[in-house]
């Protein structure tokens, strides 16, 4: 015997666990299986990766409002393959519901729930609302933005469940309010009770599919078994390997954005849930007044009871997959139901406010910048300059690269550089700046701030934001008030509005301030549509 | 697992081959997925503050060799938290070119420790370490002299930075 034999005996003496992986592993299994049944393995692959990403998300996340979009930011921020980890986390949740549901559908398809196999089913369905369920209270985790209003309806909708309604919202943490507690609650059933009770459930599944075998389809019985190991492991691991290899892209190449801090007072704001909820959100908008709850709660309770029971409606002998006609008529009805109310949901999303669509775990440096630097970027962009000169990107542009040439240069320079270009660089090729001395100024301040390393989180400050510097600059806003440091302290200072003003308040101000703060000596100004949304959006912005 | 006996070459090679797929994309998944888990683990996150020069107080008025506590406040950074607190330092005068701001906890188990004006001596309360006036170790289980504070001065205050351990870690 050699050493390795000899302790694989020792250790399946004292524990079995040889012979149960070669039992497991040695599974007979019907002549028929194949491709078509590699689901429900990269359900649970996908489970582990899940569990795996999730516990080294909450090794850098504080479970608070607030610190948990702090914590959020910095891994994505700061922590090396934070950001890959939360793709994974992301998009493995994404791609679990599609795969389960594929499942599902194989398994709907062939009819591999008939007796003696209902119970495996019925557990499915429950792991599929599991599933959801994991979606739901994890949507919330982020508290971002968007993370809130999404939990905030969904909150709304549970509230609206006939009888247990009241109850349910009590058991979320408020009256249709999405707040610390109800936070805490869907943190904990996130993390402490939906991943054990998931595990169990899934043990059962497996157990009650070993227990029944997997299912023969006709013809199967005059053919001989085979085994699961290796021919059909094989599959499994390849189609385990493909979905891996789907995730993996997709949390490098999509970024997933984390947008503004929860804002409980952002009236602007659109809430919408995760795509896989899109058609329960859409099939609302067909029930209206106190139909609602039909569309709500009523419908999506029968169609679950509905997959629950199938195995009873349908109880005939088990047939060909291509004779089961009307299963894949059902399927293919549910799987047009489907897409048309998601289209709808997308079709009819209307484009989101503005401030809303900044990535806000990107570099925000820009946020840093003066009125006055930021009216620049708007020159800088208006002129064009980007055409001929470089800015810190590496490519090769005909002029210098200006965020490691501004550097070395003064603000004098660069404006008379601006007005006769060869003047101060012989044979310059540039033509002159058509812009009065206080925009060339501006030019100047941005160029001054540039350098190699925060070129690219400069130039990405969102076009609202430089617009809306421009309408402060021209009107003087900084003679009374301060943003960023810079400007006179005669009114308030600006930054961090957005914790004490709504949007509305701040646009009435503009139009009125006396109405809204008597005994202010600022006078009222008449801005266009555009010049209004610009500048609000751009204070609200600006950080504390 | 062992092959079986009786099977044909090709039944074995193929066996072969099935079992190579298995064990090879198992293996690439357990390391894409372990090598940035590691990384995410052990790499220090990505600091992008620099450390600052904070001011702890006047210099001008300060007697040689007699230590005066000053209080400052200082940014900390802590993971995601970023905290604005109040720190403290012993500061002295050693000689008209040298000012020293000592760290305000003893080295042996970081308890505060108070100078003894008496004795002309930093005394530690819990395990009766002893400080001389520069910092170096008297007595007591204390294993190096008392950390530092960087320090510049800029028109007689006194500006503080990063706490280090004094040079000569022995006593």
């Amino acid at each position: 015997m050699t050493w390795r034999s000899r302790v694989s005996t020792w250790l399946d003496h004292r524990t079995g666990a040889e012979t149960a992986i070669r039992n497991f592993l040695y599974e007979q299994i019907p002549a028929s299986s194949g491709w078509h049944q590699v689901f429900g393995s990269v359900a649970l692959f996908l489970f582990l990766v899940q569990i795996f990403t999730g516990a080294l998300l909450a090794f850098n996340y504080a479970p608070t409002p607030g610190d948990a979009y702090n914590s959020l930011r910095y891994i994505l921020t700061e922590v090396t393959a934070g950001r890959l980890m939360r793709g994974l986390h992301h998009w493995g949740a994404s791609m679990m519901i599609v795969i389960v549901v594929l499942h599902m559908a194989q398994v709907f398809l062939y009819g591999a729930y008939k007796k003696p196999r209902e119970a495996t089913w019925m557990v499915g369905v429950v792991l599929l609302l599991l599933t959801l369920a994991y979606g739901l209270t994890g949507y919330l985790l982020p508290w971002d933005n968007r993370a809130y209003w999404g939990t905030v309806v969904s909150t709304q909708i549970a509230a609206k469940t006939p009888l247990i309604g009241p109850y349910l919202s009590r058991l979320l943490g408020g009256e249709g309010d999405v707040g610390v507690v109800t936070f805490a609650r869907f943190y904990g059933l996130h993390v402490l009770l939906l991943p054990p009770a998931t595990t169990l459930l899934i043990a059962l599944h497996i157990y009650l599919v070993r227990k029944h075998g997997v299912a023969p389809a006709p013809g199967d019985e005059v053919r001989p078994l085979r085994k699961f190991f290796p021919e059909q492991a094989v599959r499994d691991t390849v189609a385990i390997f493909i979905a891996f290899v789907i995730l993996f892209v997709l949390a490098v190449v999509v970024r997933v954005p984390l947008e503004q801090l929860a804002d409980p007072t952002d009236i602007n704001y659109i809430p919408r849930p995760e795509w896989y909820f899109l058609f329960l959100f859409q099939s609302l908008k067909l029930f209206e007044g106190p139909l609602e709850m039909i569309g709500a709660v009523v419908l999506p309770g029968l169609a679950v009871l509905a997959l629950i029971l199938i195995p009873f409606f349908d109880r005939g002998q088990v047939r060909k997959v291509t004779e089961r006609t009307l299963a894949a008529g059902i399927l293919a009805l549910a799987a047009i139901g489907w897409a048309g109310l998601t289209a709808a949901a997308i079709a009819t999303t209307p484009k989101p406010a503005i401030a809303a669509q900044i990535d806000f775990s990107e570099p925000t440096d820009w946020m840093q910048l003066s009125p006055v630097e930021l009216s620049g970027i708007a020159y800088f962009r208006q002129e064009n300059c980007a055409a001929c000169h470089d800015v810190g990107d590496g490519k090769t542009k005909i002029g210098p690269d200006l965020a490691s040439a501004s550097i070395h240069k003064s603000a004098a320079w660069m404006i008379q550089h601006f007005k006769r270009p060869a003047s101060m660089v012989p044979g310059s090729a540039m033509p002159a700046i058509q812009l009065n001395d206080a925009q060339l100024n501006t030019l100047a301040a941005f160029l001054l701030k540039l350098n190699p390393r925060n070129a690219t989180a400069l130039q990405s400050a969102p076009d609202f934001v430089v617009q809306g510097a421009l309408v402060y600059q021209s009107n003087q806003c900084g003679s009374c008030h301060v943003v960023n440091g810079v400007g006179m302290k005669l009114g308030p200072p600006l930054n961090g509005l957005a914790r004490r003003r709504a949007k509305v308040w701040i646009e009435q101000h503009f139009r009125n301030p006396r109405a809204l703060s008597p005994g202010s000596v600022m006078p009222p100004y008449k801005f266009s549509k555009s010049d209004m949304e610009n500048i609000t959006s751009y204070l609200l912005v600006m950080p504390e | 697992m062992n092959n079986i006996a009786g099977d044909s070459p090709r039944e074995v090679s193929r066996r072969r081959f099935h079992l190579t797929v298995i064990y090879g994309l198992w293996g690439l998944i357990c390391a894409t997925l372990s090598l940035p888990a590691l990384l995410y683990l052990f790499l220090p996150p990505r600091l992008r503050r620099a450390a600052e020069w904070v001011e702890a107080g006047d210099v001008t008025k300060l007697v040689p060799r007699i230590p005066t506590e000053m209080v400052f406040r200082k940014t900390r950074v802590d993971g995601w938290k970023i905290s604005s607190e109040k720190e403290t330092t012993w500061v002295v005068k050693l000689d008209d070119r040298q000012v020293v701001a000592f760290g305000p906890q003893c080295t042996h188990l970081g308890c505060a420790y108070h100078w003894e004006e008496a004795k002309s001596q930093f005394l530690c309360p819990c395990h009766s370490s002893v400080f001389s006036v520069d910092g170096k170790v008297i007595s007591g289980p204390a294993p190096r002299p008392l950390d530092r504070y960087e320090t510049k001065i800029e028109n007689g205050k006194l500006l503080v930075g990063a706490l280090r351990e004094a040079a000569g870690s022995s006593a």
